[in-house]
């Protein structure tokens, strides 16, 4: 057992206890205060959660691995629950590969192709829905809806079966965390959801065009093997819904809590980039990842021991005050810039392009038709070990 | 106006100092560079280039052939090329250990691919990026052969490093062995996906050879030497913002980025080292130098765009959609 040096700060509490899920704030403030680096004894690992240590853990690839799991279970001495990610949970060399060929794929010069329809393809939805109601709960009606109605397509898998990509994107970050009530809630659907997963990155499943099909003509082409092609078409299946769903939950929910913000952005519409950008800061839909030592290493004055896991608190970092002013604010002419609510270094979320776009398409949609909108009942969280999500968030506008 | 802090064309953020200086071989300098403050360098892998500024305004690209395990330091390998127009005459005569040059990427064109078995071919000073190839290749387990030809013996660089691998690597100097038998090499490398960097003639030869092969066994890359036409920029330029109907200075210390948010333009960036992509501006008129790890070769040339965090101007003016 480790022995923490007396001067390293100690904690008994659980960042994935549900209350602590439910309101993380207070908890990761407390965190943040109590030093640069907390050691958490109940799980044996060390917890980062100021920005300046958040984004040396980050950074530092060589140092801090990913390849023993970016969860808390430690592949070292454990067998992960799926094959591990060759993205997510590889280092170099492995992850050069496969890297090089999405970030192409997913890069903002490629995404222009997307733009106009996704633009239309918001238009038409926000229409559909004003045409209806004023009141409405923008998580079923637009957050989640919205990037299941575009991505999917953009990946090229059939139609049959969407319904199964949030609930197993929810396990999969539920299984970043500790085996807890809401790992054990998803266990029952995992080898369904999986083998139904695993089955949309076929090559002849997917059409001809999308990303999925790119990915294979990259393996074509030699660049990553025809091994590799369905797991990188499996890491947009798992990495690019549940997240973006949760990104644009948190946008909304900041105009709504934000009015003022709202009539900023309806007043210049280039915010809508900004206003993604300052939601994900702030509320950091990824709170938390894992990170591995890779040898004795020293952070924030205390040493990592060799094959012990950290604990980064993205969210904690977004909402540092030694980093930034008034952090718990949602604020459009703040520059969020450096945030790390996508990661940072090698690792920085592959998808951002793909994220900002479907944010900017569905918030000029809503701006040139509602002059304001408002929280309209009680709002509802949906508990996830890794992120910070919505189950309901009610809201009012009022059309211009 | 502040004084320009180095007397190179980029800005203090980006240059590096010369760090060590060796002579690798006959003609041959091995260039390590760190950050003056010793802070983290930006990501490669193997394949990669960097620009170099150097302190007499020419740019010349040169593969990093250092240990990417190490975030702090980059190594580059340059020859004496007497007929440049003196990028590397200025490297071996004039850089001196301590001097500060600027930086320009990394940038891959020549990435290195999944294989179990590759053969990896040199000709000359066309070693430097298949170096770490190889260790790379060696850590993964993977079955390789580097064949590596060369004027004389004396001139090819690295060859003590890559005794050490044994008789995975074969070592051709032309006045001992004569041109290497391509032909059988290559016939002997069936599965491999085959690197080769050396001079044109090389190339031309392996291409040759390898007509019929599918797309992406071979993977190559031209070394030539090169010196960007483009004139460094030790001025500052002036940047025009066509939205805000506002116009900035952007000195030779500060980068596009900065000088717009200091005119209270905010433009979201994130990574600050030309790497990820999000601060991508549209450029309306005006030539911007690019600096960055994103775009290439042809997006380069189009000119239409530049990552504003890295990337500076050739021209005196630039034109930004902002």
């Amino acid at each position: 057992m480790f022995a923490p040096a007396p001067t390293l700060p100690v904690s008994d509490a659980d960042p994935f206890a549900l209350d602590v899920l439910q309101d993380p704030l207070q908890f990761q403030a407390a965190l943040r205060d109590a030093g640069p680096v907390v050691y958490l004894r109940r799980y044996d690992v060390f917890a980062l959660s100021r920005y300046e240590q958040v984004h040396a853990a980050l950074t530092d690839w060589q140092s801090f691995q990913s390849a023993a799991g970016v969860g808390l279970s430690n592949f070292r001495y454990e067998t992960p629950w799926r094959p591990p990610s060759i993205l997510l949970e590889a280092d170099p060399p492995h992850h050069d590969a496969p890297r090089a060929v999405l970030s192409k794929i997913l890069g903002p010069r490629a995404l222009q192709k997307l733009r106009a329809s996704w633009v239309l393809d918001a238009d038409v939805l926000v229409d559909q829905l004003l045409s209806n109601t004023t009141e409405f709960d923008a998580v079923t009606a637009l957050t989640a809806a919205f990037p299941l109605r575009v991505f999917p397509d953009a990946v090229g898998i059939p139609d049959a079966g969407r319904e199964n990509l949030l609930p197993y994107g929810d396990h999969a970050f539920n299984a970043f965390g500790p085996a807890n009530s809401l790992v054990e809630k998803g266990a029952p659907r995992v080898a369904e959801l999986s083998g139904w997963v695993n089955e949309q990155c076929a090559r002849e499943v997917l059409t001809g065009d999308g990303f999925g099909a790119q990915i294979w003509a990259a393996a074509d082409r030699g660049d990553i093997t025809h091994e590799q092609a369905p797991l990188v078409v499996r890491s947009l299946l798992t990495a690019g819904v549940d997240t973006t769903v949760n990104g644009l939950a948190a946008v909304l929910y900041a105009f709504a809590r934000y009015p003022e913000q709202w009539a900023r952005l309806r007043e210049n519409r280039t915010l809508a980039r900004t206003a993604f950008d300052e939601a994900v800061r702030w509320e950091s839909p990824v709170q938390t990842f894992f990170r591995t030592a890779t040898r004795d290493t020293e952070i924030g004055g205390t040493v990592i021991p060799d094959g012990k896991k950290i604990l980064m608190f993205l969210g904690a970092a977004n909402r540092d005050p030694r980093r930034w002013e008034n952090p718990d604010v949602f604020d459009l002419g703040r520059n969020p810039s450096g945030h790390v609510g996508y990661g940072m270094g090698i690792h920085q979320c592959v998808g951002q392009h793909v994220a900002r776009l479907e944010s900017e398409a569905l918030l000029t949609a809503l701006a040139s038709r509602v002059e304001s909108l408002e929280i309209a009942g009680p709002v509802r969280r949906h508990l996830n070990n890794t992120l910070r999500s919505w189950e309901s968030v009610p809201v009012r506008v009022q059309l211009s | 106006m502040s004084q320009n802090p180095v007397s190179s064309g980029t800005p203090a953020d980006a240059a590096l100092r010369v760090d060590a200086k060796v002579v690798v071989a006959e003609g041959v300098v091995a260039l390590t560079l760190r950050h003056p403050t010793g802070r983290r360098l930006p990501d490669w892998a193997p394949g990669a280039h960097i620009d170099l500024v150097l302190p007499n305004g020419l740019t010349r690209q040169y593969s990093l052939c250092g240990d990417r395990w190490d975030a702090h330091s980059y190594r580059v390998g340059v020859l004496r090329e007497p007929s440049g127009r003196g990028g590397s005459a200025y490297v071996h005569d004039e850089l001196a250990v301590g001097d500060l040059v600027g930086v320009g990427g990394p940038r891959n064109n020549f990435p290195l691919v999944p294989s179990q078995k590759y053969l990896f071919v040199a000709g000359g000073i066309g070693i430097t990026p298949l170096l770490p190839m190889i260790r790379q290749a060696e850590l993964i387990g993977a079955d390789w052969r580097l064949v590596y030809g060369g004027r004389t013996r004396t001139s090819m660089a690295f060859r003590e490093e890559l005794a050490a691998y044994g008789d995975r690597v074969v070592f051709l100097p032309r006045d001992e062995r004569g041109l290497p038998d391509l032909p059988a090499y290559l016939a002997e490398a069936t599965d491999a996906k085959v690197y080769v960097c050396g001079p044109g003639a090389l190339l031309a030869a392996v291409e040759k050879c390898c007509a019929d092969w599918a797309v992406g066994r071979l993977r190559t890359e031209r070394f030539v030497p090169k010196d960007r036409g483009a004139p460094l920029r030790n001025e500052p330029f002036e940047v025009e913002l066509a939205r805000s109907g506002l116009a900035v200075t952007v000195n030779p210390g500060a980068t596009v980025l900065d000088a717009v948010q200091a005119a209270g333009v905010n433009v979201l960036s994130s990574c600050r080292g030309g790497t990820c992509g999000t601060c991508e501006t549209t450029v309306l008129a005006g030539a911007p130098d690019h600096r960055d790890s994103v775009l290439d070769d042809d997006e380069r040339s189009a000119g239409d765009c530049m990552l504003i965090c890295v990337s500076r101007s050739c021209s005196d003016r630039l034109v930004l959609d902002l």
